[in-house]
């Protein structure tokens, strides 16, 4: 499956699908150390993130949400690369300051619900520059 | 090629871009370049205030960030507040927190302070002489102040997180978009209150509820909610934003006859309502609060106050209930706030009133940015539905959600005893 996504933060990056329809807020919701979910009210609670290709409708709560990203940047356990249904500057922010201050790219691309929805978790997962996604192998 | 071709920059900005203001401004405004087609922007605006989030330590990379600004001469073009930091200034040993951490969080704040920013250090700036005025056109961060700054003051503000915040300050611009534009703050969401009583209304914890129902209800949008009959205070909003800013991302809700720009319903619409409205019967509210709870035993360990930052007025109604009385023994209480609002209970006895019931009173930071409760505690409980939201997944502990009569029994006990037969 291919889907032609908007490039928010452009970049190119792999990894397994972690998939979810909640929101995630990485303020409480991320331990940055270990790239482990800790809200324990969200369905994802005790997954891992880090290496991840996180695929979610955005992020919630927090605005020290972006700070607690680019932690997870710098620590090499924030995911691989993001995929949202909704524009989230908090979560994009999180991934420029990580290209900017630490020159890690964390690529973060837009959606339609639909095309979230579609990708299996599990799935390997390929985010390409501009945007385009590769679901499979 | 230029760069940021998409973007209409005026001179001022370009030249920023081009680091003719410095390289603390041209990092900042790159920042700021990168961000605006995330936020639909072409072109800035200019604000007059700012805050900033950015100054809780999360780790070492936003000390160095902070650090990498200060040092290279950046210097934040607007009054600018902080928001907590991760220590309490005056007292961090008596409190546990560990050399080296607050080392690091004094050295975060301190890089802020070189750059001109006024020492807060409160999550409440809208109860301070630094609060903004309605129409205003700010940079805030904190979801919980956003939250407020637009809806109870009128001021307009998009949610800034770390780091976009302090790149605010430094150009005085934010992207052209969202709440800084008319069009985007009127209403979406309609929620009526039915069968809601006056009693019920005025209760302290009916508030947080109500918030916590708007953020679980509206995941992007702007609710209005219709039908409150009774008088509210600025500490009742101010818990109805938090709570509101932490279930969901509410950066502004209107409150018909109660926040500025919704003196009827067609104001908040800024037209007819284009949606139905939904029921908020106090049914719904009572399953909304039980959501606040996770805890699955009566005992407390910790009783906890002040998120956001409580008002003069809130520690001296505190101290009310705590007067001549006793936390148990072991029992942590705090009451987190401001140093401004902590010197003058200093003054006027209601600190020593609080101190004596057993309550650490905490300024500058609060228990959910600071590691400040002791391992071992189990069970929160709170009057606060942020503090309450945040408990298992930022402190590490279970929460219980009740009034602020019920955590001072609490705390005396060991025991909470949560009374919901108001919510009927």
């Amino acid at each position: 499956m291919r889907i032609a996504g908007k490039s928010l933060v452009d970049g190119d990056a792999m990894g397994m699908a972690l998939t979810t329809d909640t929101p995630l807020s990485f303020w409480g919701g991320v331990n940055p150390h270990t790239g482990e979910i800790i809200d324990r009210r969200h369905p994802l609670d005790g997954e891992s993130i880090a290496g991840r290709i996180l695929i979610l409708p955005s992020g919630r709560g927090s605005c020290s949400a972006s700070g607690v990203l680019l932690e997870s940047i710098a620590n090499g356990t924030a995911p691989a690369g993001i995929i949202v249904s909704e524009t989230d500057p908090i979560i994009g922010l999180g991934a420029i300051l990580g290209d900017e201050l630490l020159d890690r790219v964390v690529p973060v691309v837009l959606v339609t619900p639909e095309e979230r929805a579609a990708i299996p978790d599990g799935m390997p997962v390929r985010l390409l520059f501009g945007g385009s996604i590769e679901v499979g192998e | 090629m230029t760069e940021f071709s998409q973007l209409v920059l005026s001179d001022y900005e370009r030249g920023m871009l081009d680091g003719e203001a410095g390289p603390a401004a041209a990092l900042a405004m790159r920042i700021l370049a990168r961000m605006a087609p995330l936020y639909g922007a072409d072109r800035f605006i200019e604000v007059t205030k700012a805050h900033i989030d950015g100054i809780v330590y999360e780790g070492n990379a936003g000390l160095a960030f902070a650090e990498k600004l200060a040092d290279s001469g950046g210097k934040v073009q607007v009054p600018t507040s902080l928001n907590v930091m991760s220590m309490d200034r005056t007292n961090w040993r008596q409190l546990g927190q560990e050399e080296q951490f607050a080392t690091n969080a004094r050295r975060l704040g301190y890089a802020y302070v070189r750059m001109g920013a006024v020492p807060t250090f409160t999550c409440a700036p809208y109860q301070t002489e630094t609060a903004p005025v309605f129409g205003e056109q700010i940079a805030w961060s904190e979801s919980n102040a956003v939250a407020y700054a637009n809806s109870v003051i009128g001021a307009r503000s998009n949610r800034y997180g770390d780091y976009l915040d302090i790149s605010c300050a430094l150009t005085g611009r934010v992207p052209a978009s969202g709440l800084h534009l008319t069009e985007n703050r009127k209403a979406t969401h309609w929620f009526r209150l039915h069968g809601v009583s006056e009693t019920l209304q005025q209760r302290d914890d009916f508030y947080p509820v109500l918030g916590y129902l708007l953020g679980q209800s509206v995941t992007n949008g702007v609710p209005v909610v219709e039908g409150l009959t009774a008088a509210a205070t600025s500490d009742q909003l101010k818990s109805l934003a938090a709570a509101a800013a932490s279930s969901g991302a509410i950066a502004l809700f209107h409150v018909v006859g109660v926040t500025p720009e919704a003196p009827d319903l067609e104001a908040a619409f800024q037209g007819k309502p284009d949606v139905d409205p939904v029921m908020v019967t106090p049914a719904l509210l009572r399953s909304i609060r039980k959501t606040l709870t996770t805890s699955g035993t009566d005992s407390v360990d910790v009783v906890a106050f002040g998120s956001p930052h409580a008002s003069l007025r809130e520690c001296t109604e505190l101290s009310e209930l705590m007067r001549g009385r006793h936390a148990r023994s072991g029992m942590q209480v705090y009451v987190t706030t401001s140093r401004a609002v902590k010197e003058i209970l200093a003054r006027t006895g209601v600190l020593e009133t609080l101190e004596t019931f057993g309550t650490s009173v905490v300024a500058d930071t609060c228990i959910a940015v600071a590691p400040l409760v002791r391992p071992g505690a189990k069970v929160l409980m709170s009057n606060s539905g942020k503090y309450a939201h945040y408990g298992p997944g930022i402190i590490g502990v279970e929460s219980i959600y009740g009034s602020t009569a019920e955590c001072v029994e609490a705390a005396v006990t060991g025991r909470a005893e949560v009374d919901d037969s108001a919510w009927q």
